[in-house]
């Protein structure tokens, strides 16, 4: 509930009008400041300078260009499959969107199975990517669906299975409450930092971010847009706003999986609990939070996907005989032998 | 209507607003972008090759495979989230049972690993 009283109509717009910047600040954030400025330092050169202050109208130089570029599909496609399936990734990432927590009473839905909820949206995307690359009738298209879902689902498990541990140190699905448990604990009985999940679940942090980032097909997981032997995979044909669609989508989930990271291991809107002497429960908390949270959640956002695109620089590609033998052989062990060990140790003390 | 139902009812907004903005910005796009369309254009881009044969080629059958895999545990691990979220009210009966199940589990990959199904060659 929010803190003033509003009818139904103007809460669930002012929800919708918060998703709808919560998808697209942090991609535009990122876009400008890790794959235009980020990665041009990296690799010595200034990066785009022209449009505004040190290029940083450049975003909507690039929406204005593509709004211009024809539409095009290959005859041989399945065209209705082929137009619906960037719109299909994009529902996607809004539909991830809904389950962050932002603050005590900043949230858009309060799911006692968020995290169920999460999981089962976040794979939607896969079903999109998979029907790009079978509609487009093109050889580079059907391989780089094939490989993104084959990819994707490799990688669905580890991050399910790692999320699983933060289930079971928190005892609830219900991400605000997560949130709540990861600020209120105390490790050892010393409760000046709360508990949060990075500290006590390190494994299951790195097995997450290293999920996410083959989840968002980036390097080195990008053998699905590959552009050095599939020419971008399954969005070779697509052209104009609709392979726009896809790009933002890349980086606007890439946002909201650092949101999720940040919710599930760094202790998501919170600061901790002990030090304004608020209980557990989001009903202590006091109402700047709500201003304060979405803050602290986009610092610390920014600090996992920079680290994301950090990665993503600065390694070659994987092979794919690689990337599926890491999932099954390495990561998805490690990730149950993880899950036992956090249960017994909850059992334990 | 139940505060739950209404949780549902907002991801319902938030997919209508996803294809709103999409379809508002593929409107505008249509009105100002040309449309000529050619032989050329039409065609399958294969780096500037004459594509041979039909694009939807065969496709390996480990692709298959993995997804098979994908399923059985995927549905494992569904079971195992409730169990996680009682832990502390099972202790330690729940824990053993878990145990047992996750080395069930465990079996399964390592007969799918001896059997070479992990092997991507």
């Amino acid at each position: 509930m929010l803190a003033v009283d509003l009818p139904y109509w103007a809460q669930s717009l002012l929800r919708v009008l918060g998703g709808t910047v919560a998808v697209l600040l942090p991609a535009g954030t990122i876009v400008y400041l890790f794959l235009f400025k980020m990665m041009s330092f990296m690799q010595s050169r200034l990066g785009p300078m022209e449009a505004g202050p040190y290029g940083s109208m450049q975003l909507f130089a690039e929406v204005g260009k593509w709004l211009q570029k024809e539409d095009l599909a290959p005859d041989g496609a399945d065209k209705r499959i082929y137009r619906m399936a960037p719109l299909v990734v994009l529902v996607s990432t809004f539909l991830l969107v809904a389950v962050v927590p932002f603050g005590p009473d900043a949230y858009f839905t309060n799911f006692d199975a968020g995290v169920f909820y999460m999981l089962a949206v976040s794979s939607i995307s896969t079903l999109g990517i998979l029907m790009a690359g079978w509609s487009s009738a093109n050889k580079y298209s059907l391989l780089g669906g094939l490989r993104a879902a084959g990819q994707l689902i490799a990688y669905e498990l580890p991050m399910v299975l790692a999320v699983l541990g933060v289930v079971i140190q928190a005892g609830t699905m219900n991400l605000q409450q997560i949130v709540v448990k990861q600020n209120s604990d105390s490790i050892f009985g010393w409760d000046g930092l709360g508990n949060p999940y990075i500290l006590t679940q390190f494994i299951g942090f790195a097995i997450f971010m290293i999920a996410v980032q083959a989840e968002l097909t980036q390097t080195p997981f990008d053998m699905p847009i590959a552009e050095s032997e599939l020419v971008s995979g399954y969005m070779t044909e697509y052209s104009g706003f609709r392979f726009l669609m896809f790009f933002i989508a890349e980086f606007a989930t890439a946002g909201v999986f650092s949101l999720i990271a940040s919710v599930l291991f760094l202790g998501g809107w919170g600061v901790p609990f002990s030090w304004f002497g608020w209980d557990a429960t989001t009903g202590s908390v006091d109402n700047w939070m709500n201003v304060a949270g979405p803050i602290i959640m986009i610092t610390k956002m920014m600090a996992l996907s920079g680290i994301i695109m950090w990665v993503r620089f600065s390694y070659p590609r994987f092979r794919e005989d690689q990337l599926q033998r890491f999932a099954w052989k390495v990561l998805i062990p490690v990730s149950l032998l993880n899950i036992m060990l956090t249960a017994i140790l909850k059992v334990a003390f | 209507m139940s505060e739950f139902l209404r949780d549902y009812l907002t991801v319902v907004w938030f997919a209508a607003i996803a294809l709103v903005l999409a379809g508002l910005l593929l409107g505008i796009s249509a009105l100002i972008r040309p449309n000529k369309p050619s032989l050329q254009k039409s065609m399958p881009y294969e780096s500037g090759v004459n594509p041979v044969g039909d694009g939807w080629s065969q496709s390996q059958v480990r692709y298959y495979i993995f997804a098979l895999l994908f399923v059985v545990f995927d549905v494992e691990a569904v079971f195992m989230f409730p169990w996680a979220t009682q832990l502390e009210r099972y202790s330690t009966a729940g824990l053993v049972e878990m145990a047992i199940f996750v080395f069930v589990l465990l079996l399964g990959l390592v007969y799918a690993w001896r059997k070479g199904v992990l092997r991507w060659v």
